[in-house]
């Protein structure tokens, strides 16, 4: 019988090879499969860590107020509601505040792309004089963090005026705070969100294009703006996408750039901070609790909210998931 | 003759067409962060006093900065703090960023799906959500108050214990067991990183394992003498990555105090000070380190 199987495998089994090993194979195979478990249980341990406070929201955010305060109620709620959510969304006022952040982070996102492919672009594939300080400009760009000019922006869109043309004209400087405009024009000047990051790794991209692609669409006639966006653009098309998803989330989520220029607007990402005060105020005018919301249910509320934030950026991440990730690694990062 | 001036006007014209591509770039940095720049560390000398006619300048000289260092209670304390946090928890996400990348490298079965919970952090780490979690620290310290008061003991405390009884480098511990406890932070921060270190690894060509394995070179001997200088220059992107993302965090106290000052308190010149004193040093701190690092840092080609 176990002739009969050695010849169908037509090699020694696993034991006779070990033997003539001198136990090596059996110490390797042991090893392997312990490290098999070791890791399994470390990812398995570190992918809970990062899930495990959106579950907790999850759980949290369909319990009754009696249900927190349940010793007995961990994660699965005794008396399931989704009061909770039509809460939340009021303080929110969650329909028009997530069409205003659609709006607004995608119009960023475009413009920010657009400019940011442009210098990118222009970095990595012309010569011209100063290369190099604009491109310390750049990086210095990425380096400051944009609280330290925060306070002079302030005053900047406060008094706004072009050379002076506005006194001229109007007799008075433009107060341009609590307008979205200033924002804009930031955007379109490369000045936005951690544009400066976004510059660098188009240039990356770029760089890496062979010059014979473009000094045979020169021969063929075509001119630099031709070139760029028949022959360039087409291939960029991974880290555009990569790019303009970074963009677009991280305006979302951006709380500094918001509070500071889209104030008047209401934006998921500041109407999130005002929750817990909108909340107390309610308990006290319309429920007639004097004292407020208890914290627990506050923070019931709050993490609710920030389901609510955060759902339509995890949809669009388990769609677009391949477009984040494998594109970023493959434009091939390196100083 | 001719034909070089040919060569020269079509280099002129490519000279103008690259200033075209920039040229937004160059007029909003010269509008939004040249400018700006300039007149915060001007108003960092002086008293601003804003009146619905304008802003009015008045130069003290140092008092701005004099006063964050020696009058104001806070500050010291808050900078000091926040710069310590800083160095330790990027070391921290350089270590486990790095660590999770060579796991995720290899191949096993759900690695996709692992990878997209790792890089899940990307999205949610990203402003005030990280601000929201921030304020529920609250509720933390009371949960675990609740839980000293009913004498449950977690296994990572029973071992803090007894490493700290044995009294040799008692404050090493106290880092060490701040960053396991803090361990949901450097995870949640390290995304961008370990994309960026996976993306390292993937350029190593394999058969530089293969050749190092057939000498007699054990996985332990390769990764120090394949892998590390293989990747070397991307642990000064990351650094330099690290140390920015966490200056821009929005539960920087420091931050917090500036933005205080100049929102509730309409004190435009001491924020601005403030904010050179930690800009200053942030710029110090990724100055030196980068030049550290990039002495041991080795390129291929």
């Amino acid at each position: 019988m176990t002739k009969q199987k050695k010849i169908l495998e037509g090699q020694p089994g696993f034991w006779e090879r070990n033997r003539k090993s001198g136990g090596y194979l059996l110490k390797k195979r042991i090893l392997d499969i312990a490290y098999k478990i070791i890791r399994v249980l470390l990812l398995f341990g570190m992918c809970f860590l990062i899930l495990q406070p959106i579950l907790m929201k999850i759980s949290i955010s369909f319990m009754a107020e009696e249900d927190l305060y349940n010793a007995m109620v961990i994660s699965i709620p005794e008396h399931f509601t989704t009061d909770n959510y039509k809460l939340a969304a009021q303080f929110m006022d969650y329909g028009k505040t997530l069409f205003n952040t659609i709006v607004v982070s995608l119009s960023i996102a475009l413009l920010q792309i657009t400019v940011c492919t442009l210098a990118g672009y222009g970095f990595a594939r012309f010569d011209f004089p100063l290369k190099k300080f604009w491109f310390a400009c750049v990086i210095m760009v990425i380096i400051i963090p944009p609280q330290t000019i925060s306070t002079s922006l302030h005053l900047h869109f406060r008094y706004f005026d072009v050379f002076g043309l506005s006194q001229l004209i109007r007799g008075d400087t433009i107060n341009l705070r609590g307008s979205v405009l200033p924002y804009y024009l930031m955007s379109a000047g490369c000045m936005g969100l951690k544009n400066g990051l976004y510059i660098f790794m188009i240039r990356q991209f770029f760089r890496n294009i062979p010059k014979e692609l473009e000094e045979a669409a020169y021969v063929d006639g075509c001119g630099t703006l031709k070139t760029f966006i028949s022959i360039m653009l087409p291939d960029a098309k991974p880290i555009l996408t990569s790019c303009f998803l970074f963009s677009f989330v991280w305006q979302w989520t951006d709380s500094f750039y918001s509070k500071m220029f889209l104030g008047n607007i209401k934006l998921l990402s500041t109407q999130l901070a005002v929750i817990a005060d909108r909340m107390d105020a309610w308990m006290v005018n319309t429920m007639k609790v004097s004292g407020g919301a208890s914290v627990g249910y506050t923070n019931c509320i709050v993490s609710t909210g920030t389901l609510m934030v955060i759902i339509p950026l995890l949809i669009l991440y388990l769609f677009a998931q391949k477009g984040f990730v494998e594109s970023l690694s493959s434009s091939g990062i390196k100083m | 003759m001719k034909k070089q001036n040919k060569v020269a006007g079509l280099q002129r014209r490519k000279a103008i067409s690259g200033y075209l591509f920039i040229a937004p770039f160059i007029i909003g940095f010269l509008a939004f962060m040249v400018k700006p720049l300039f007149q915060s560390l001007y108003m960092s000398f002086c008293t601003v006093e804003v009146s619905p006619a304008g802003i009015n300048n008045i130069y003290t000289g140092l008092s701005n900065y004099v006063r964050a260092f020696t009058v104001d209670t806070e500050f010291n304390r808050l900078l000091v703090e926040e710069i310590s946090r800083m160095c330790i928890n990027s070391l921290a996400i350089m270590v486990f960023s790095f660590f999770v990348a060579l796991i995720l490298n290899q191949k096993f079965k759900g690695r996709a799906l692992v990878r997209a919970i790792f890089f899940l952090p990307v999205i949610l780490s990203s402003g005030v959500i990280l601000g929201v979690e921030h304020d529920n620290a609250l509720l933390a310290s009371v949960q675990s108050m609740v839980e000293e008061t009913t004498n449950t003991t977690s296994i990572t405390s029973a071992i803090e214990n007894i490493l700290m009884t044995s009294g040799i480098g008692v404050s090493a511990f106290e880092t060490v067991f701040e960053i396991v406890d803090g361990i949901y932070d450097v995870a949640i921060a390290s995304g961008i990183q370990i994309i960026i270190f996976l993306s390292g690894l993937q350029t190593i060509p394999t058969n530089m394992y293969e050749a190092a394995s057939i000498e007699g070179c054990t996985a332990w001997e390769s990764l120090w003498k394949i892998t590390f200088p293989m990747i070397s220059s991307l642990f000064l992107v990351n650094w330099i990555y690290t140390i920015v993302d966490f200056c821009m965090r929005s539960d920087n106290e420091v931050l917090e105090k500036i933005s205080e000052q100049m929102i509730a308190h309409i004190n435009y010149g001491f924020a601005s000070a403030m904010s050179w004193i930690y800009f200053v040093i942030v710029i110090a701190i990724i100055g030196v380190s980068s030049f550290i690092i990039s002495k041991g840092v080795y390129y291929y080609d």
